[in-house]
């Protein structure tokens, strides 16, 4: 472990506004030198939190603790974090490398030797060749590699990131989640990224903390949210799964452990309510017992053997080790 | 056309009508005048005749006396002094509406109670300041009561001091409305970024908003240069007919009707403030705030 693993720890912090509570009673403990993700559907409270450690928000009870050292009411820059902001914020008077060195001028440090560290952060980032124009003259790619080079400057313990890759298209914030994690394991610092997709939490973290209704629902690494949700929340919320209310109890079970076999031959019969194409698999909808929805998600050559159609009585199949009681 | 069917215009033809309304208006209201203007200015005078004539006396007698030099300082001293006064107000006064202000409601409501003096005449708001700042007037007597001071002041009221406070208290307002608006569209969150990144109140003012708000600060600027250079009224009433601006010059011509010398006074007044705002505008880019 190097010297700069710091851990960030959370004990029951609460934001109100007025009345209402955004954030209740939150405690956990981060892992360090880790990529997190606080993953939730918006109005979760996921934002809040992430600003108030940030120190853009007051923390209305509790303490956060960053390597022991309670933060809770320190300015933002005193902190060790550094934050990313969901639509980059930018200084759009400035020029790329003014905009990386902002935290050295606010420091007082000279014109010379800010501008050379700055270099060397959009060296890091790969945009040493762009140092001299304005943001609004870059694509949303590269104002993001600025952004991330403008926080990491003040050599942060933890980077905060807030929807980062909200504002890209598809294509570019796949391509951009991937320089988020090598980033991360070549600087050896913590993330915590604030996100609403759980795609992309899947696809980066290596602890995912899910929030709902300003609580945490469940924290884990990411087979172990995805695979075993605590609850029916979170199995939804993750997607790729079935919830069923059975005669024991409610399950969820994959989307892609379903099978289709002849009516009555299955666990459970249905009817097929909807198919979808999918590339890869295909997806079919059914209506079992209860008024529930069940699909399954069929490799597209297994299906074309058999292929159904809306209205069909089906049987749907599962092994009962897939089954997974949920809480609540 | 043929039948029913509409006539039919090519997309150029169509755009040069759309705007050749306002190109008739203001060829007829704006050029026409100031063409007329230019021309008269090279038309001779004498004490009671003008006479169509293409000379340089009007010029050459502006030019060669020392009044014309004296009235243009005053001009602009006034029109800087007063440029000082409204940007430092309307600056304050715009930054505590979009920056301190949490709620639009009352940024709205703010924003409309300064609007308030302006239900009145310019005239009307001026010439309430006479017994306010007279000899006699509330301001001395407060201050006398107070022991603050034995004779009245007599500074108050028709002296420089009484120009520049009625311009200020005229025009701010033009600083307030282009400032907030400029100021209104700063992200927040590039405020976040810089407290972020270290800065305390005065960096962020200085690194982040004011060099934000210079298109705002230029189009308030251009707004309260030009009302003051080309002023007269303000003038002749706060200083009691004592100082005197370019624009009391060409009044002075106008009502002894030597028109062709309050003409030249009016292009030299004219072709002074364009290169007061080309320079100006040299200096900002405005574009993206029209």
């Amino acid at each position: 472990m190097s010297l700069n693993t710091k851990e960030l720890e959370l004990v029951s912090v609460t934001k109100r506004y007025g009345d209402t509570v955004a954030v209740d009673a939150v405690s956990h403990h981060f892992r360090p030198n880790s990529y997190t993700c606080l993953l939730g559907p918006s109005g979760c409270g996921k934002s809040s939190t992430l600003r108030m450690i940030a120190g853009h928000e007051t923390v209305s009870d509790g303490a956060i603790l960053l390597g022991g050292v309670d933060i809770s009411h320190l300015p933002p820059a005193q902190r060790g974090t550094a934050m990313m902001f969901q639509s980059y914020a930018l200084f759009p008077h400035l020029s790329v490398a003014e905009n990386v060195a902002f935290s050295l001028k606010m420091k007082g440090v000279d014109k010379g030797e800010r501008l050379k560290k700055a270099g060397e952060m959009l060296e890091l980032v790969d945009l040493s060749a762009l140092a001299d124009r304005l943001p609004d003259q870059l694509s949303g790619g590269q104002q993001q590699r600025v952004a991330l080079a403008r926080a990491l400057i003040t050599r942060p313990q933890l980077l905060l990131l807030d929807e980062p890759l909200s504002a890209l298209d598809p294509f570019l914030r796949i391509k951009m989640r991937a320089e988020l994690r090598k980033l991360q394991q070549e600087l050896k610092i913590s993330f915590l990224h604030v996100t609403h997709g759980q795609d992309e939490a899947l696809a980066l973290a290596d602890e995912i903390v899910v929030m709902n209704n300003a609580v945490i629902e469940q924290a884990g690494t990411a087979r172990e949210v995805f695979n075993t949700p605590k609850t029916a929340f979170v199995a939804r919320f993750m997607g790729g799964h079935n919830v069923v209310s059975l005669a024991d109890g409610t399950y969820a079970i994959r989307a892609d452990a379903v099978g289709l076999s002849a009516p009555g031959a299955g666990s459970i019969d249905g009817t097929v309510t909807a198919i979808e194409f999918q590339g890869t698999h295909v997806s079919v909808s059914a209506r079992i017992a209860g008024d529930q929805e069940v699909t399954a998600l069929l490799p597209d050559a297994r299906f074309f053997e058999q292929p159904n159609n809306p209205g069909d009585p089906v049987g749907l199949t599962w092994e009962t080790d897939q089954l997974h009681k949920l809480s609540a | 056309m043929i039948g029913n069917q509409p006539m039919r215009l090519s997309p150029n033809s169509k755009s040069l009508m759309m705007v050749s309304p306002l190109v008739a208006v203001l060829f007829v209201f704006l050029v026409c005048p100031i063409a007329m203007i230019a021309i008269v200015s090279f038309w001779r005078a004498t004490e009671f005749s003008i006479i169509p004539a293409f000379v340089f006396e009007n010029y050459e007698f502006l030019f060669g006396s020392s009044v014309t030099y004296r009235v243009f300082f005053n001009t602009f001293k006034y029109a800087l002094i007063t440029w000082a006064a409204t940007l430092l107000i309307g600056f304050t006064v715009a930054y505590f509406l979009a920056f301190h202000i949490r709620t639009l409601r009352w940024q709205i409501a703010l924003f409309l109670l300064c609007t308030i003096p302006f239900w009145t005449s310019n005239i009307i708001r001026m010439i309430s300041w006479i017994p306010f700042l007279g000899r006699n007037g509330i301001a001395n007597s407060t201050l006398i009561s107070w022991g603050v001071i034995d004779e009245p002041l007599e500074w108050l009221l028709f002296s420089d001091f009484a120009v520049v406070l009625a311009f200020v208290h005229l025009y701010t307002l033009f600083m307030v409305v282009p400032i907030f608006n400029t100021m209104m569209r700063i992200d927040k969150s590039l405020i976040e970024a810089a407290r972020d990144a270290g800065a305390n109140g005065a960096q962020i003012l200085w690194n982040v908003i004011i060099p934000l708000t210079k298109p705002g600060i230029m189009i308030g600027t251009i707004f309260v240069v030009t009302l003051v250079m080309g002023d007269f009224i303000t003038v002749r009433f706060m200083s009691g007919s004592q100082s005197a601006n370019v624009g009391r010059l060409i009044s002075n011509d106008v009502a002894l009707l030597a028109y062709p010398s309050a003409s030249a006074t009016a292009v030299v007044l004219l072709c002074t403030v364009l290169i007061v705002i080309g320079i100006l505008l040299r200096f900002v880019d405005i574009r993206k705030e029209l």
